[in-house]
């Protein structure tokens, strides 16, 4: 049998970007400890809907941990207080009755608010656009070993390539640098043969576009790390700084116009 | 005309000259501590003062001291505009936000402990240093009998002394010195500046501990074969064995001389 509890939630409501927002104090109430924390504010906005007012904004798509939707910055915690999950698999149990719950949105100036706790997330966009992409025709599925890739490489490319984009290790961060993100995007390219062609064009063009985003500055805390749902590791951004410098330093070629 | 950011202009490159700048000022301080070792030497300050003649007369170390003003001024300037440039990443603050779920707290406030550290700078340059340099220290004659090897030293007035000289006369060794020893002894009568000292050389091992790695991943220097080993350098040596060291000097001259 599912325990219910009864919430007290401090959340985040903000009219659109331009204006200002606040906490406003929500009561939630009969929440079964199986529910996701998504689907408590469901219940949270069916109450609000039904008493006429307007339900709390909040991002969310495929509510299975994969799409990298959903956000929130809960008790001062990117997706809540477990490690290692979205906000969609964090549940209820998490938490216990009478407890006051603080929700937030994503916290940067380059992740502006849109409404309440969703938050403009574009920017990844953009940087992935200025160079996270192979720009020569690949064509069909190549056979098994067309292309060698030791495994250990192999592996390394692809769990640079579980980020969902999501934006917890901005939101994580004290200066709210998006390296974690950016640096997985570009190891994920740099560790497999077909990103070689614009190795070292991606890694510029991503870092510039980051700056211009205006994240902050990587101090290697860690929290990054340590709050992402997909468990991205630290050593991408030593592998973004690498290449970065290596394109500086090493080599002639110059983002692309 | 080149596309991308200049190297200096971009986040990447600003982290670049706080880790060098870092990582030159740590090879300092092992050679600070091993040379101040001298003051420990019952010799009435007869080492450590013809040590401190050389180190500001010797061509060489004259232009790592002038690299050595450089890095601290370029450490301190950088980590100012870094820093606010982090401040205006995320303009609005959570409301909560639970940092020591996901960093540890020197890692968040490299800031305040390099502050604490800039502070204490001022004072350790201005005691020694400027006084040193501007003749508003004791002066010192050492007689040593080359043949005993027995040492006695007396204090010249200002009018006595012209510059230092390194004389041997009748098999005697004639040394006079600007008495910095006596300085430092003087100084560190004052309870006021032991204390100063004391929590200066908590907040650099604090500092060390996160920055000395810190500054490695930063360089893009990431592997699991010799990233222990750093890490093991920067907690030991930097974070221990170096601020002991350095904590031991006005102990000793407080309660011991």
């Amino acid at each position: 049998m599912a325990q219910h509890m009864n919430l007290t939630l401090k959340v985040w409501r903000q009219k659109n970007d331009k204006s200002k927002g606040q906490f406003v104090t929500v009561q939630a109430n009969d929440i079964a400890d199986d529910m996701s924390f998504l689907e408590m504010l469901d219940i949270v906005n069916e109450d609000l809907t039904r008493k006429g007012e307007d339900p709390i904004y909040f991002d969310h798509d495929c509510r299975e941990g994969i799409c990298g939707m959903c956000s929130l910055v809960i008790n001062g915690r990117p997706h809540g207080p477990k490690y290692g999950i979205t906000t969609c698999q964090l549940h209820m149990r998490s938490f216990h009755n009478g407890q006051t719950i603080v929700i937030e949105p994503w916290r940067a100036a380059a992740f502006p608010v849109l409404k309440d706790l969703a938050v403009d997330r574009t920017a990844f966009d953009r940087i992935q656009q200025a160079g996270g992409y192979v720009n020569v025709n690949t064509g069909g599925i190549p056979d098994a070993n067309a292309i060698p890739v030791p495994k250990r490489v192999a592996d390394e490319a692809f769990e640079s390539a579980t980020c969902i984009g999501c934006g917890a290790c901005v939101a994580a961060c004290k200066n709210a640098s998006a390296m974690l993100f950016v640096s997985a995007k570009i190891s994920q390219f740099a560790l497999l043969p077909q990103g070689q062609t614009e190795r070292y064009e991606r890694a510029q063009a991503m870092v510039d576009q980051m700056d211009a985003e205006g994240f902050g500055s990587c101090t290697n805390t860690g929290a990054c790390e340590a709050e992402c749902p997909k468990g991205i590791k630290l050593s991408n951004i030593a592998r973004m700084n690498r290449e970065y410098f290596s394109a500086k330093f090493f080599r002639e070629e110059d983002v692309h116009q | 005309m080149s596309n991308s950011k200049p190297v200096l202009s971009s986040s990447l490159g600003r982290k670049l000259i706080m880790s060098l700048t870092g990582i030159f000022l740590c090879t300092f301080l092992i050679v600070h501590l091993i040379g101040n070792l001298q003051l420990f030497n019952n010799d009435a300050g007869y080492s450590f003062n013809k040590y401190a003649y050389l180190m500001t007369h010797f061509a060489p170390i004259k232009v790592v001291s002038y690299l050595l003003y450089a890095s601290i001024i370029l450490h301190a300037v950088y980590a100012l505009i870094l820093t606010l440039k982090n401040k205006a990443a995320r303009p609005v603050a959570y409301a909560q936000y639970d940092g020591k779920a996901n960093s540890k707290w020197n890692s968040r406030n490299m800031g305040i402990l390099g502050t604490v550290i800039l502070v204490f700078l001022a004072t350790h340059m201005q005691n020694f240093w400027w006084k040193y340099h501007n003749d508003q220290v004791p002066y010192i004659e050492y007689r040593t009998d080359l043949a005993t090897g027995e040492t006695t030293s007396k204090e010249l007035t200002a009018s006595e002394f012209r510059d230092y000289q390194e004389t041997i006369e009748n098999n005697v060794e004639i040394i006079k010195a600007k008495d910095l020893y006596k300085q430092v002894d003087f100084a560190f009568q004052n309870i006021g500046l032991v204390i100063l000292y004391l929590i200066s050389m908590a907040a650099l091992a604090f500092h060390l501990i996160h920055g000395f790695t810190s500054a490695f991943q930063t360089l893009g220097l990431s592997h699991k074969k010799y990233i222990p080993i750093i890490q093991g350098l920067g907690v030991w040596l930097f974070g221990v064995i170096i601020p002991i060291g350095f904590a031991l000097m006005p102990l000793y001259f407080y309660f011991v001389k």
